[in-house]
């Protein structure tokens, strides 16, 4: 049985273990993808009662399952509405978002561009595999040009979206990419997403070791480049992010592309929220001059 | 038969309808007068043809009516489509230098204005309209005083100059009328009362807000978008965060969202938005958490008649969202319940942990009301059920680990809920199947034992919801010659059809149905036992309700009356049906609208 972290002792690895363990295939990208979620969690030292973690549908989306904070295993695709209600009603939570790629660009692809324009102040990490692993392996959005799949048996003829992008086009103030098999660096982009105060897109290469044969471990490790490696890389400079955004093949650049601060969340811009605490936690009755006054606007 | 008198003012859509609508509607209240209003519209922002009818009397009046007193004509469009409808006592009042008035039947008494001589036209472009406002206060046997008084407020922002010229156009309107037309033969009467006017949309608005709505979300979608409005424009004073989404999909699932998170959260949509949220029906009832779902109805299917009425949607409502599930569905009976079923239906939810679907529509919906301002009590109970906060809350349950379990098998089927944020009480909330912990089934290996388990406790609410709800009440004479059976909208035009037949020599009651499910099928079988000849009145192709009806009980009426045109029902519609079919020449009626709109 997990237990619980109370205020009086740190949060412990141990304290975020959920009741029951994962039941993705062995090998899977979301292993790691979890475990970095729980240590981010750990260093930064936030209570679990105080994290609501919020999925969608998918094998990705088991996640909440299998890590002891509040969570909740929504529809598929609707992660962002929902976590954008629960942020709006109790903007004390911190709210991390788990998804795949079909849930979160398939499916979700319209509440995912307006969930990254309102500038909604969570992390949303997509483990991304560019395949459907649950459903037993179609194409999925991210799904590379001619990727042979049981729904297509010919080889994809779709090109794929390009999430980073995408991300930068529609507003999110935080951007960035991992890598399930790069533990330390995703930690830290998971952490920085945490803390950034806006909607943080943290789109998470998680290999789907049963479905997609193309783009493995092997197939990524060569490939991907810390942008912190790069000593000129300005994340500030949206320009440059969305140049980096296109490298695909090669070179693929992993870390944070972008990040602004200079623009306030939802919660922070809406103006009900300016006094009075979170929502969930004011009262029902509204004072009974005011209500009178509402029924008087009508004589 | 009550004393009530009705104006009806048409035009095309930018030609100014709606402002001598709220004229008259105000004097009419302030006067202690009784309103309702109805607009016949179309999905079109200028042009087409528009008609309001706005209807009054001392005493409480539920509908539109049977009977034009005062036809306003903006157009010659609107004077081809209706002079025929006006009957020996009534009046129209058109613009001379415009408007050919036709033939119109005996008695009716033509009132032309010569609106370029009474007013500068090239100044004032709705001068006929202000004159023609003038001129019907004065047939109607009001004084100029409360028209000056409300155009004075009207356009009091505009500045002096503004208020003067209009004032002086509606005097020369009422001089005229006074110096060349007959006034009506009975005066308005006044009377002491004071009446709010509102629509239906503002009225589940303002219900929303006394039951403590804290999250409102929508996407614009007619008739439904008035809530929006409504909620949007008071969102600070009343402390509701109001967000427009990208699609109903997204409403629903934010509003479960802000519920799940610990507040009161509504939306309100139509039939097709209603349909895209269906999915997110099913989650609430899964994860339990409570979400209040409004479809203000229109005519459908598909885009359908975006700006008229229908009562389709009930099938819509009995089966959104797949699987088995406790629901709540209310539709409320006109203006003033809309205000009141909101909290009630929040209580019910909140109690069962369940979705809360209230069924309105057009008619309601954007019809107006005079209502009693104490009938706008924002004073309602509140029962948030079992629900944990960091402030407290019910204890747990009987925690046999001593741990927290989200969805406790209990004998109600109720189990605590604690919102995020509560030490001691972490879970995860999951539309997937799940135990009592909310580990997924899936993630356990598929154990029939622990489905069936959760089944039984999620259905096990329908036994609580079900004493929650009162059954429906017979209004009217105990042995009637005939029962009318509706639902929601209907019951306003239905007590005026009973008053017709009686005054015919035919005695009529209603059973209006408020609560949909729980239907309350036993307590409906018990009244229609007695009942000697039964009638299912709705605004529908197929029999929706009856249909219903007889799927939970059995039970198959004498005879049905059903409209789908996209106009509500009048009085005389469902008189005159209930006559043919007493006399045995048929068991469907389908009445014809007469107005052309």
């Amino acid at each position: 049985m997990a237990t619980t972290a109370e205020v009086s002792r740190p949060l412990t690895l141990a304290d975020l273990k959920g009741k029951v363990d994962p039941d993705w295939c062995p090998g899977c990208g979301d292993f790691g993808v979890l475990a970095a979620l729980q240590k981010a969690l750990v260093e930064l030292q936030i209570p679990q009662h105080n994290v609501v973690t919020i999925s969608g549908i998918g094998c990705s989306s088991n996640l909440p399952g299998y890590i002891n904070t509040y969570g909740m295993h929504t529809l598929h695709g609707r992660t962002l509405a929902v976590a954008t209600g629960v942020k709006l009603a109790n903007h004390d939570l911190t709210v991390v978002v788990t998804g795949g790629d079909g849930d979160g660009f398939g499916i979700g692809g319209n509440h995912f561009i307006h969930t990254m324009r309102r500038n909604v102040d969570l992390l949303y990490i997509v483990m991304d595999n560019q395949i459907y692993g649950l459903t037993t392996g179609q194409t999925s959005p991210t799904s590379q040009l001619g990727m042979k799949t049981k729904s297509m048996p010919f080889g994809n003829i779709e090109a794929p979206l390009n999430p980073i992008a995408l991300a930068l086009a529609a507003g999110a103030t935080f951007v960035a990419r991992g890598f399930s098999g790069e533990q330390k660096h995703l930690t830290e982009l998971i952490k920085e997403g945490i803390q950034h105060k806006g909607f943080s897109f943290l789109d998470a290469f998680s290999p789907c070791v049963t479905y997609n044969h193309d783009n493995t471990y092997q197939w990524f490790r060569p490939r991907v480049k810390k942008l912190e490696d790069e000593p000129a890389y300005d994340s500030a400079n949206w320009y440059a992010a969305m140049e980096k955004a296109q490298l695909w093949g090669e070179e693929i650049p992993i870390g944070k592309f972008f990040e602004r601060t200079d623009i306030p969340s939802l919660h922070g811009a809406e103006p009900v929220l300016a006094q009075g605490g979170p929502l969930a936690h004011r009262s029902l009755r509204l004072p009974a001059e005011m209500s009178r006054g509402f029924a008087e606007e009508l004589l | 038969m009550k004393q009530t008198f009705a104006v009806s003012i048409g035009g095309a859509a930018g030609q100014g309808v709606a402002t001598p609508g709220d004229v008259f509607a105000k004097i009419l209240t302030r006067r202690g007068l009784h309103v309702n209003a109805y607009n016949a519209y179309q999905s079109i922002i200028r042009g087409g043809h528009t008609f309001l009818t706005i209807r009054t009397g001392p005493e409480k009046v539920t509908n539109m009516g049977d009977r034009i007193d005062l036809l306003i004509p903006l157009n010659q469009d609107t004077m081809n489509r209706h002079l025929g409808l006006l009957g020996s006592g009534a009046a129209v009042i058109y613009n001379a230098d415009t408007i050919q008035p036709g033939i119109p039947a005996d008695g009716v008494q033509l009132c032309p204005l010569p609106v370029s001589q009474l007013a500068d036209i090239t100044r004032n472009k709705v001068a006929q309209n202000t004159l023609a406002m003038g001129a019907g206060l004065n047939l109607m046997g009001v004084g100029f005083q409360p028209l000056e008084e409300v155009l004075t407020e009207q356009f009091k922002k505009k500045g002096e100059a503004v208020v003067n010229e209009n004032v002086a156009v509606a005097r020369a309107g009422y001089e005229f009328a006074a110096a060349h037309f007959k006034p009506f033969l009975n005066p308005l009467p006044m009377t002491d009362n004071r009446y709010a006017v509102l629509s239906g949309n503002v009225a589940l608005a303002m219900g929303g807000v006394a039951a403590g709505v804290k999250f409102y979300c929508a996407y614009p979608m007619s008739p439904s978008t008035g809530v929006l409005h409504w909620m949007a424009a008071h969102a600070r004073k009343a402390g509701v965060i109001v967000r427009q989404v990208e699609d109903e999909i997204g409403v629903i699932n934010m509003a479960i969202g802000a519920a799940h998170a610990g507040c009161r959260a509504m939306c309100a949509t139509s039939g097709g938005g209603f349909a895209l949220m269906s999915e997110g029906l099913g989650m609430s009832a899964m994860i339990e958490t409570p979400v209040v779902v409004i479809n203000c109805q229109r005519a459908g299917p598909s885009t359908g008649v975006p700006t008229k009425t229908e009562q389709g949607d009930l099938w819509q409502m009995l089966g959104a969202a797949f699987g088995d599930y406790p629901r709540v569905i209310a539709a409320p009976t006109d203006i003033a319940d809309c205000f009141k079923i909101i909290p009630e239906i929040f209580n019910i939810a909140d109690r069962f942990q369940c979705p809360g679907l209230v069924l309105c529509d057009l008619l309601l919906s954007e019809g107006r009301l005079s209502v009693d301002p104490k009938d706008l009590d924002f004073n309602v109970p509140i029962d948030r059920g079992e629900l944990i906060t960091a402030a407290g809350g019910p204890p747990s349950g009987p925690d046999r680990d001593g741990i927290y379990k989200r969805y406790l098998i209990t004998e109600s089927g109720v189990s605590p809920r604690a919102i995020p944020g509560v030490p001691g009480h972490v879970h995860t909330a999951a539309t997937d199947e799940h135990d009592e912990n909310g580990v997924l089934l899936s993630d356990e290996y598929t154990n029939p034992a622990k489905r069936r388990a959760m089944m039984e406790k999620r259905m096990r609410k329908v036994a609580g919801i079900e004493a929650a709800v009162k059954p429906p009440e017979l209004i009217g004479p105990r042995n009637a010659d005939v029962t009318l059976i509706g639902w929601g909208s209907t019951k306003g035009v239905i007590q005026e059809a009973c008053e017709i037949l009686h005054e015919q020599g035919i005695s009529a009651n209603q059973l209006p149905v408020r609560w949909l499910v729980p239907l309350k099928g036993d307590a409906i079988l018990d009244i229609l036992k007695g009942c000697q000849h039964t009638i299912i009145v709705e605004n529908n192709y197929s029999g929706q309700f009856a249909r219903y009806l007889r799927s939970e009980t059995s039970y198959v009426p004498d005879g049905y009356i059903r409209k789908y045109d996209g106009e509500p029902f009048m009085p005389h519609h469902i008189a005159e049906a209930v006559k043919e079919q007493l006399a045995g020449k048929t068991n469907l009626s389908v009445p014809r609208h007469e107005i052309m709109v």
